[in-house]
C-alpha cells in the first residue's frame, strides 16, 4: 500500500509539515500517523466527497472576466489542514491585536487631530492622497470609536518560519465563510481525528460577530437593535459569504433596494410596512454606499443613508472611510504607527517594502523590477500586481510606466519565498505555497477566530493564492496545547 | 419579512411547480401520440401546436424555428434557454430566486433545488431525456415534489413558506387551467367522435397528467366522460391538483398572510381570491359548459393573473 506522504519532497521552502525529507514537526506527527493508515484510494474518496458536498450546498464565489456562461465555480478545497500550535498562535494573536488597535488609533486621529502628521511620522502627502481617505468625515466621532469592527490582515511565513504581515483588509474582508464551512466539511471526513487532536474551535464567530454589531448599536435602538446585513446582491462575487453568514448570525440580508431613508433614519421594506434598522454590516464598499454622497451612478446603495449615520440614527460596519488604513502605502507605517500610539515594538513584522513614492526607494524599484513584487496601493484580490521574476519583459516595461507615472500609487517587495504545504494535486502529495488571514473582531473587546483562512495557490510554484487567481483552501488547526502532541 | 423576500419566495414557489407542470404537459402529449400510427409533417403540427397554444409561446417558437417538428417543440419547452418558461429555464429562476433568499429557506431545501439545477447543467438531464423522454419527465416531477416536500417538513411555516404556498397554488390552478385547455386544443382525427374511443383515451391522458386517474375512478366506478374529467378537475374539492382546491388554499394562505378571518377580506387579493373561490364553490357542470369549457378556463387564467398582480402591489411593490 502506497502511503500518501512517502515520496513528499519538502524542497528548498519552509515547510509546515516537515522539517526535512521524512522528518514530521512534533504538532503533525498525529496526522502523518492517521495518514499512513489510509491508502491513496481511501483519501480520494474522502476528498471526492467533500467536493461534491461544496458543489451541492453551492458553496461558490463568482469569478470575473469569465466569457463562459457560468461564472459560479467551487473553491478547491485541500484535505491537509495546515496546524498552529498554541504557542505559536498566542504570539500571531498578540501581534494582531496589536495591530488592529494601533489601526484603529490612527483611523481616529487622521480623522480628528492628525497628531501622527503634525509629528512628522507620516507625510500629509501621503493621507491626503490615498483613495480611500474621506475628508468630509473630518471631526466625525464613529460610535463607541471604533473604526475598524472586522479585519483581515493576511500573513505569509518567510523561508525561516518568521510571520510577516503581508497586508490588512480593513474594509470588506471576506474568507471567514469558507473557514466556517471547511471546519465543517473537515469534521464530516475526518471525524475521529479532531477529538484526540485538541482542535480550538471556530464556530463561536457569528456569535461574536453579532456581539460587535449590537455593541455599536445607536441609543434609539434601546437595547434591541435590528440588524442587517448589506449585500450588492446575489451577483457578487462573495454573495455566498454574505448570505451564509446572515444566515449564521439569524439577521436579514438585504440589498440597497430594501432599504430606504426617511427623516434620516433608515427603514427596511417589509411585507408589513417600514420597519427600522439600526445596525448595517455593510459588505459594500463606501463609494457605493449612498449615491446622493459617493458615486451618483450606484445602484447598491441607499440615498440618504450618510446622513442617517451621520446623525448617529444607524451604525456601520465597518466605519466609512477605514479605507486609508489600508492603503499598501500606508501599509509601509504601520510599526512605526504601533510605536507611535502604543508605545510598544511591534510583535509582528512587516515585509520589507519599497515606496515608490521616495526617490532613493523609485530608483531601487526600477532597477530592480525583475527581483521584485510590485503592487498597486489600492487594488485588491491579486489584480494590479507584478511578481518580477514571473513577469514577461512587456509587463515589467508596462509596470514601469505606471509607477513613472504614478508613484504615489505603488510599492514594491522583494519576493519572499511562501511557505508550504504538503497539498494534494492530481494524484500525489506535493508542495504548495499557503497564507493565512486570520479574522479579527473588534468590539467591547477584540477577539480573533482560532486559525483563519489557509489559503493555497494550487499551482506549482505559484505565490498567488487569490481565490480568483486559481488558489484554493486549507482548513486551519489551532492547537488548544492540553492535548498531548505526538 | 422584507417584501423582496416575500417577491422571491413566491416566485421560487410558482417556478417550481411551473418546472414540474411543464413536464407533466409534454408528458401527457407524449403519450397521447401513442395512440397514433401516422406521423407526417400535419400530424406532428395538429399534436404539437396546441401545447405552444396553452402555453401562449407560439410567437417565440416561431421565431427560433422554421421548421415545426415535435422534437423541437419538445426542445423549446423543456431546454431552450431563450424560452423563459422552459423547464431549464424555470429551474434556472427558481434557483436564483432561491439563492436570493438563502437565508430564509433550509438547507435541506437549498440543496434540493441546487442538485436539480445541478443535473440541468451538467448534461445529465439532455442525456437522460434522449434515453427515455418519459422517465426524464417523471425525475422532474419526482424532483420537485421532492422539494416541496422537504419545504413542507424542514421549513418553519411562517411567513415566507405561506409566500412559497401562495406561488405554488396559484401557479398550480394557472397550470391545471392549461393542461384541460390542452384537451380543448386538440383536434380529433377524423372520423373520431366525442366521446369516442381516442376522444376518452385523450380524456385519461389528462387525467393522467394531473396524476388524477386513480382518484378520478374511485369517484366514478370507471367511468370516463369528458364531462366528468372537466368537472373533476375544475370543481373537485378535495383532488390536490383540481382548480378548486388549489384556489380554496390560495385563499386561506392569504388570509394566513395577512390574519384576517376568512370570508372576509381586507385588502385587494383576499377580495380577488374570496371571489373566484366562491364562483369555484358553487360551479356546477352546466355552468361550465354554458360557457364554454375554452372559455371558462380562459376566464380563469384572467382572474389569476389579476389576482398576482394585486398580490405582488399589495405585499411587494407598495
Amino acid at each position: 500500500m502506497a502511503s500518501l506522504f512517502q515520496e513528499y519532497d519538502p524542497g528548498d521552502f519552509y515547510d509546515e509539515m516537515f522539517s526535512g525529507r521524512g522528518q514530521v514537526r512534533p504538532h503533525y506527527a498525529k496526522l502523518l500517523r492517521r495518514a499512513e493508515a489510509l491508502s491513496v484510494e481511501d483519501f480520494d474518496r474522502k476528498r471526492q466527497i467533500a467536493e461534491r458536498s461544496y458543489l451541492n450546498q453551492g458553496i461558490t464565489f463568482t469569478v470575473y472576466n469569465d466569457q463562459q456562461e457560468g461564472t459560479e465555480r467551487i473553491f478547491p478545497f485541500d484535505l491537509v489542514p495546515r496546524i498552529i500550535p498554541a504557542d505559536e498562535w498566542r504570539q500571531i494573536e498578540g501581534g494582531l491585536k496589536q495591530r488592529l488597535n494601533a489601526l484603529n488609533a490612527f483611523l481616529h486621529d487622521i480623522y480628528h487631530e492628525q497628531r501622527i502628521v503634525k509629528e512628522g511620522v507620516i507625510p500629509q502627502e501621503i493621507i491626503r492622497s490615498a483613495k480611500h481617505f474621506r475628508p468630509e468625515f473630518m471631526g466625525f466621532d464613529v460610535p463607541k470609536n471604533i473604526y475598524i469592527h472586522v479585519c483581515g490582515t493576511d500573513l505569509i511565513r518567510d523561508r525561516k518560519g518568521r510571520y510577516l504581515v503581508l497586508e490588512d483588509n480593513a474594509r470588506c474582508p471576506s474568507g471567514v465563510s469558507y473557514v466556517l464551512e471547511s471546519r465543517m466539511t473537515m469534521k464530516r471526513v475526518f471525524p475521529q481525528l479532531f477529538a484526540r487532536y485538541g482542535v480550538r474551535p471556530v464556530d463561536r464567530y457569528a456569535q461574536d460577530l453579532v456581539d460587535v454589531l449590537h455593541y455599536v448599536a445607536p441609543a434609539s435602538a434601546a437595547g434591541d437593535p435590528t440588524t442587517v446585513l448589506l449585500t450588492p446582491g446575489i451577483h457578487n462575487a462573495a454573495y455566498f459569504e454574505h448570505s451564509f453568514l446572515a444566515r449564521s448570525m439569524g439577521i436579514e440580508i438585504v440589498t440597497g433596494a430594501d432599504l430606504l431613508v426617511q427623516n434620516d433614519r433608515v427603514f427596511m421594506k417589509t411585507t408589513k410596512g417600514l420597519k427600522p434598522v439600526h445596525v448595517i454590516y455593510r459588505r459594500i464598499d463606501d463609494d457605493f454606499l449612498d449615491p446622493s454622497v459617493f458615486r451618483p451612478d450606484s445602484l447598491l446603495g441607499v440615498p440618504g443613508l450618510v446622513e442617517a449615520y451621520r446623525k448617529g440614527n444607524v451604525s456601520l460596519a465597518n466605519s466609512i472611510g477605514t479605507g486609508v488604513a489600508d492603503d499598501k502605502v500606508v501599509y509601509y507605517y504601520v510599526p512605526a504607527m504601533i510605536k507611535f500610539y502604543l508605545g510598544e515594538e511591534p510583535v509582528l513584522p512587516n515585509v520589507e517594502t519599497f515606496l515608490s513614492a521616495v526617490d532613493s526607494d523609485r530608483k531601487y524599484i526600477l532597477n530592480n523590477l525583475a527581483k521584485l513584487v510590485v503592487k498597486s496601493a489600492n487594488e485588491s484580490g491579486g489584480y494590479g500586481m507584478l511578481i518580477g521574476p514571473q513577469a514577461t519583459t512587456g509587463e515589467i516595461a508596462r509596470f514601469r510606466q505606471m509607477i513613472e507615472a504614478d508613484p504615489r500609487n505603488f510599492v514594491a517587495q522583494p519576493v519572499i519565498s511562501l511557505s508550504r504545504s504538503p497539498a494534494w494535486c492530481g494524484g500525489s502529495m506535493q508542495g504548495r505555497h499557503i497564507d493565512l488571514r486570520p479574522f479579527i473582531l473588534c468590539g467591547e473587546e477584540v477577539r480573533i477566530i482560532p486559525g483563519g483562512l489557509t489559503r493555497v495557490a494550487m499551482r506549482e510554484g505559484s505565490l498567488v493564492v487569490n481565490s480568483s487567481q486559481g488558489g484554493g483552501s486549507k482548513d486551519t488547526w489551532v492547537l488548544d496545547g492540553e492535548t498531548e502532541s505526538c | 419579512m422584507l417584501s423582496r423576500v416575500g417577491d422571491s419566495t413566491y416566485w421560487m414557489g410558482r417556478y417550481i411547480e411551473r418546472a414540474e407542470n411543464n413536464a407533466r404537459l409534454l408528458d401527457v402529449n407524449v403519450q397521447m401520440l401513442l395512440d397514433f400510427e401516422s406521423r407526417g409533417v400535419e400530424t406532428e403540427r395538429q399534436f404539437w401546436g396546441p401545447i405552444l397554444s396553452t402555453l401562449e409561446d407560439t410567437e417565440l417558437f416561431n421565431r427560433l424555428h422554421e421548421e415545426f417538428t415535435a422534437a423541437a417543440v419538445l426542445d423549446y419547452v423543456t431546454f431552450e434557454r431563450r424560452n423563459p418558461n422552459s423547464i431549464s429555464s424555470c429551474i434556472n429562476y427558481a434557483r436564483e430566486n432561491a439563492r436570493a433568499v438563502r437565508d430564509q429557506i433550509s438547507s435541506e431545501m437549498w440543496e434540493q433545488i441546487n442538485a436539480l439545477w445541478l443535473f440541468f447543467r451538467d448534461g445529465s438531464a439532455a442525456r437522460d431525456f434522449r434515453a427515455n423522454s418519459h422517465e426524464f419527465y417523471d425525475k422532474v416531477t419526482y424532483a420537485s415534489q421532492l422539494i416541496q416536500g422537504v419545504t413542507d417538513a424542514t421549513m418553519t411555516h411562517s411567513e415566507a413558506w405561506r409566500f412559497v404556498q401562495a406561488g405554488k397554488f396559484i401557479e398550480r390552478a394557472d397550470s391545471t387551467t392549461r393542461i384541460l385547455d390542452l384537451k380543448y386544443h386538440i383536434l380529433l382525427p377524423s372520423g373520431e367522435q366525442v366521446g369516442g374511443n381516442v376522444d376518452i383515451s385523450q380524456w385519461m391522458s389528462v387525467l393522467r397528467s394531473c396524476s388524477g386517474m386513480e382518484a378520478y375512478l374511485k369517484i366514478r366506478q370507471g367511468n370516463v366522460t369528458p364531462w366528468g374529467v372537466a368537472e373533476f378537475l375544475v370543481c373537485h374539492a378535495e383532488f390536490p391538483r383540481s382548480i378548486r382546491f388549489c384556489v380554496d388554499r390560495l385563499d386561506e394562505v392569504f388570509h394566513l398572510i395577512s390574519a384576517t378571518e376568512e370570508g372576509r377580506f381586507r385588502n385587494e387579493p383576499e377580495r380577488l381570491s374570496g371571489l373566484l373561490r366562491s364562483q369555484l364553490d358553487y360551479a356546477t357542470p352546466d355552468s361550465i359548459f354554458s360557457h364554454g369549457l375554452h372559455e371558462y378556463l380562459d376566464g380563469v387564467q384572467e382572474q389569476l393573473i389579476r389576482l398576482d398582480l394585486a398580490f405582488h402591489e399589495t405585499y411587494c411593490a407598495y
